[in-house]
C-alpha cells in the first residue's frame, strides 16, 4: 500500500509518503492506521488519535471504517482548512 | 462550462471569472477569499494533495450543477505562499437569474472548506509559523447544504 501524509501528519512522521506491506488482517482504514501507529514513535504520535484524522482512499474521502479492498493509495491527514 | 484551476502564481479574480459573463445568463455571482492579517500574520502557506485536488473540486461543481440550473461555474485555488492581502480562492457561478448563482456560490465555498484537500499554515512577522485548525463553524455551514 502506498501511504501519503499531509500537513501535521507529514511533519510528525517526517515523511510525505512511504510504501508498506500491510498485514493480512488489516481490512479497514482504521485497521491500517492502528497498525501503522505501532511502527515507530513518530507514527504513534501522528496516528494515535484516529478521531483527529481524515482519510482518502485512491483520492476519495472515506470514513475510518471503509474497507481497503483493492485500493492502491491511502492518504492520512488532519481536517482540511482550505479556502 | 466547468473550470477548475490550481495556481502557484497570484490569481486575478476578474480574469478567472471573465468567462462566466459570456454564457448568455443574466447573473454572475462570485466569492473571493483573501489571505487575512490575523494578529501579525504576514502570509499563509497552502499545501494540497495534487492528484486529488482537481477531481475533488470538479465533483463539487458537478454537485452544484445537479442541484441548481447553472450555465457555468469556476473554482480557482492558490497554493504555496500567499502574502496577506492576496486572493487565496475564487469561486464563481453563472445562471439565468440571480438566486441560482448566489446559492451555488455559497454552496461551493462552504463545501470546498470542509471537503477539498488543502491545509493552511500561518506565517508570522517574527519568522514562526503555525498550522491552522479546522473550525466547527465551517462544518456547520457545510452541513446546511446536506
Amino acid at each position: 500500500m502506498k501511504l501519503l501524509y499531509f500537513a501535521t501528519v507529514r511533519e510528525a512522521i517526517g515523511l510525505s509518503c512511504e510504501e508498506r506491506a500491510l498485514p493480512q488482517d488489516a481490512l479497514t482504514v482504521g485497521d491500517c492506521v492502528a497498525w501503522l501507529a505501532r511502527q515507530s514513535a513518530e507514527h504513534a504520535a501522528a496516528l494515535g488519535n484516529q478521531s483527529r484524522l481524515r482519510f482518502a482512499l485512491d483520492q476519495n474521502m472515506v470514513m475510518v471504517d471503509a474497507l481497503l479492498g483493492d485500493a492502491q493509495e491511502l492518504a492520512i491527514f488532519p481536517p482540511v482548512t482550505g479556502g | 462550462m466547468k473550470s477548475v484551476r490550481i495556481s502557484s502564481a497570484p490569481i486575478v479574480p476578474e480574469t478567472e471569472l471573465s468567462v462566466l459573463a459570456g454564457l448568455g445568463g443574466g447573473a454572475v455571482s462570485s466569492f473571493t477569499g483573501i489571505a487575512r492579517d490575523d494578529g501579525g500574520v504576514t502570509a499563509i502557506e497552502l499545501e494540497h494533495y495534487p492528484t486529488m485536488t482537481e477531481g475533488c473540486l470538479l465533483r463539487l461543481i458537478e454537485a452544484a450543477t445537479a442541484r441548481w440550473s447553472l450555465l457555468g461555474a469556476v473554482i480557482t485555488h492558490r497554493v504555496g505562499i500567499v502574502p496577506v492581502g492576496e486572493p487565496v480562492v475564487v469561486v464563481g457561478a453563472a445562471s439565468r437569474h440571480r438566486a441560482e448563482a448566489l446559492e451555488a456560490t455559497a454552496f461551493l465555498i462552504d463545501r470546498l472548506k470542509t471537503e477539498a484537500p488543502f491545509w493552511k499554515r500561518e506565517h508570522y512577522a517574527d519568522g514562526t509559523s503555525k498550522w491552522v485548525d479546522a473550525k466547527s463553524t465551517d462544518d456547520a455551514r457545510s452541513e446546511r447544504w446536506a
